[in-house]
């Protein structure tokens, strides 16, 4: 049976640092990180009353380094303990700041992450950070003066929103009313006779407005076609084929879903006819067609339809 | 086509699928220091500035000409934005150009870029109103179907896309500035990624890339004393064509022939295969190559793929296309337009390094955009018209 024993000396060490250590460490209370510069003209950093190479003794040349430094190699704490100076993962660094020679060994913290996280993608050896000091007041010339190192900004995130009232306008509320009642509605060009499915009140081509209303037939004839195999958040399942559907009675192939067969079954020139929702689901929305299926009737030969792609 | 106009100085970004090293004032100033670098000009000898970038939902910065004046050394000059979807880098390049042919200005500074890392391009391009009825998941999406329509009607083999994906990721080995830079890229290679939209796969998409590319323009007098050897604008033309109308082509538009027969007017040339000596032309799915080469009249319809499989588009072929990679190698897209006028203004000077076409002397720098409905280009000699 082990019986706990703490040993714990009134007060701690009244450690006297020396006119080098002494000096980073007022310097680190005012917020400010210094080296000292070695006989062979390194930056020692945080500075020593010596060189750690050969034992020669320091230059009294105190050289302002960082605040922005390098870290050279980390060690992830993905659990920190009690003791650990966050509570949070965080990593323990080796940061030399620009302008030193030498690294210090300090606390990295990379931002909030869940007890238990892998290190984050962008910690890796080169990362840029910074010192955070505590406030002045407390600052007692200690290393916790440091609270961190944390990375410098690099990015910032733009919120952007656009909202808008839109009006279909015309002729495309027509072709909405229409679909509504599961009728597809176009319009016939004065000019070129065409029939454009759905209408916009004008014809591209000719430049002149429309206004005389076609009723078209909700099969049509795919001229050509698109497997996507990205999705899409109006296609979620993978692959979906995207088609240029012509309908009978228009000039112009409309863009829509076809299904109801494997994606590699469907053809150019296949016959298809729009599958409804059922009639309660409907609205004002082309979406009132599910999609397109095909219908057993023969393909059409691919040079009746060349001419509308 | 009123003064000459001399391309003096050129200066490209590395594109890369993320620039986080630089704001998009500085990726922008990166690309303007070295064009002003190459004319030994600085930001006060230009008289104006004319940018490009395709639509403003890509990085979410609104009228961006008001943003960036200050970082281009316009205050107190004009600027303006030029806007024609993914043709915008040849569209800019030529509104810049047009500065100098009506002699308003002695040296015009135009940039484009993306930085296409700050979004989404998909989405960007996707993004569909209530009453829309379109389904098309961004580029690929939209031009997958009219690819499989150039395919059926000129009758296609399968492997002449994968083809051309090969050949200018070759090409691109050669080009510094270049995003994709795949060793030992091969048909297998490119045949074993996955389609994406069929008959797209993977590798004959073009990358997302950050970059920006900029090109300082100037009168003859101007030109005079611009230390390297300057290119010339041998013509200049740009068409637009509705994206949905009854009869519309869309594998071969007639927007796109319209333009190549107006600057080809305008440059005496009546055989683009055999007078051009190199072109660099707006690629971005591998199948673009032989339905353009058709477009713009290097070889008949049905016959484009007939030149690629020939292997007269390679860099040791009678017509090289996209020397530089092209855009299947580089996409940062609102400067993808200008990168193309800019490689075939370098190929005149021959200041193309390592993918240089030996001796060339005139070139063709195209750039479409849209639904293939936009379409800017111009050819630039090494002698002044
Ligand atoms: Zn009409």
């Amino acid at each position: 049976m082990p019986t706990n024993h703490a040993l714990e000396f009134p007060g701690g060490y009244t450690r006297s640092v020396g006119p080098v250590i002494g000096r980073f460490l007022s310097e680190l209370r005012d917020g400010r990180l210094v080296g000292v510069r070695a006989g062979s003209g390194r930056v020692i950093f945080p500075p020593l009353e010596y060189d750690p190479d050969n034992g020669h003794a320091v230059t009294d040349e105190y050289v302002e380094v960082g605040p922005s430094g390098t870290v050279e190699s980390f060690a992830w704490v993905g659990e920190p303990l009690p003791s650990h100076p966050l509570d949070r993962p965080f990593a323990w660094a080796l940061v030399r700041p620009d302008g030193a020679d030498t690294a210090i060994l300090h606390v990295l913290d990379v931002g909030e992450y869940e007890r238990g996280a892998a290190p984050p993608k962008r910690l890796k050896p080169g990362l840029r950070v910074r010192p955070r000091y505590r406030a002045a007041a407390e600052r007692r010339g200690d290393i916790s003066d440091i609270e961190a190192f944390q990375p410098e900004v690099t990015m910032i995130t733009a919120p952007s929103r656009l909202e808008y009232d839109l009006k279909p306008g015309r002729a495309l509320d027509r072709f909405l009313e229409g679909v509504s009642e599961g009728r597809i509605l176009g319009h016939r060009c004065p000019v070129c006779r065409k029939v454009m499915v759905p209408m916009k009140g004008l014809c591209p081509k000719d430049g002149v407005p429309t206004t005389e209303e076609v009723e078209v037939a909700d099969t049509g004839t795919v001229t050509t076609f698109a497997v996507n195999n990205l999705p899409d958040p109006r296609a979620p399942q993978v692959p979906f084929v995207s088609a240029y559907v012509l309908l009978d009675g228009a000039d112009v192939a409309m863009v829509a879903l076809v299904s109801g067969l494997p994606a590699d079954q469907v053809r150019m020139g296949m016959r298809v006819r729009a599958l409804w929702k059922p009639r309660e689901e409907w609205g004002r929305t082309i979406t009132n067609i599910r999609w397109f299926e095909p219908i057993d009737e023969p393909d059409v030969p691919f040079d009746r339809i060349a001419e509308y792609m | 086509m009123g003064n000459p106009c001399a391309i003096i100085g050129i200066g490209q970004t590395r594109y890369q699928t993320k620039r986080l090293d630089v704001s998009i004032a500085g990726l922008l100033r990166e690309a303007a220091v070295r064009a002003l670098e190459d004319a030994d000009l600085t930001w006060d000898d230009i008289d104006c500035v004319v940018i490009g970038k395709a639509p403003d939902m890509f990085e979410g910065v609104m009228m961006p000409e008001a943003y960036l004046a200050d970082a281009l050394g316009a205050a107190g000059k004009p600027v303006m934005r030029v806007h024609t979807a993914g043709s915008v880098g040849g569209s800019t390049a030529i509104v810049a150009a047009s500065m100098i042919q009506s002699g308003v200005h002695q040296r015009v500074l135009t940039i484009a870029w993306e930085k296409q890392s700050e979004s989404n391009a998909t989405w960007a391009l996707t993004v569909g109103g209530p009453h829309s009825t379109s389904l098309v998941v961004g580029a690929g999406g939209y031009f997958a179907p009219h690819i499989r329509a150039y395919i059926r009607r000129s009758g296609a083999p399968d492997h002449v896309g994968t083809l051309v994906a090969v050949k200018d990721r070759e090409n691109a080995l050669r080009n510094p500035y270049a995003h994709l830079r795949i060793p030992g890229i091969s048909r297998e290679m490119v045949e074993s990624t996955p389609m994406l939209w069929e008959p797209i796969r993977y590798l004959e998409t073009c990358p997302s890339s950050d970059g920006a590319c900029a090109m300082v323009l100037a009168s003859e007098d101007a030109a005079r004393r611009a230390p390297n050897k300057p290119a010339w604008v041998h013509g200049t033309a740009m068409r637009s064509e509705p994206i949905f109308f009854a009869g519309r082509d869309t594998v071969n538009p007639q927007g796109g022939k319209d333009c190549a027969a107006d600057v080809y007017r305008q440059a005496g040339i009546t055989d683009p295969r055999s007078e051009l000596d190199v072109a660099e032309v707006y690629v971005p799915f591998s199948w673009y190559e032989p339905m353009w080469l058709e477009n713009l009249g290097f070889c008949g319809e049905g016959e484009g793929w007939k030149l690629t499989e020939a292997g007269a588009t390679a860099l040791d072929g009678d017509i090289p296309w996209n020397a530089s990679g092209g855009v299947l190698s580089s996409n940062p897209i609102g400067a993808s337009g200008m990168i193309r006028f800019a490689e075939a203004a370098l190929q005149v000077r021959g200041m193309a390094g390592e993918h240089q076409v030996e001796g060339a002397r005139r070139a063709l720098g195209h750039a479409y955009g849209g639904g293939a409905q936009f379409f800017a280009m111009w050819i630039v000699g090494s002698e002044k018209p």
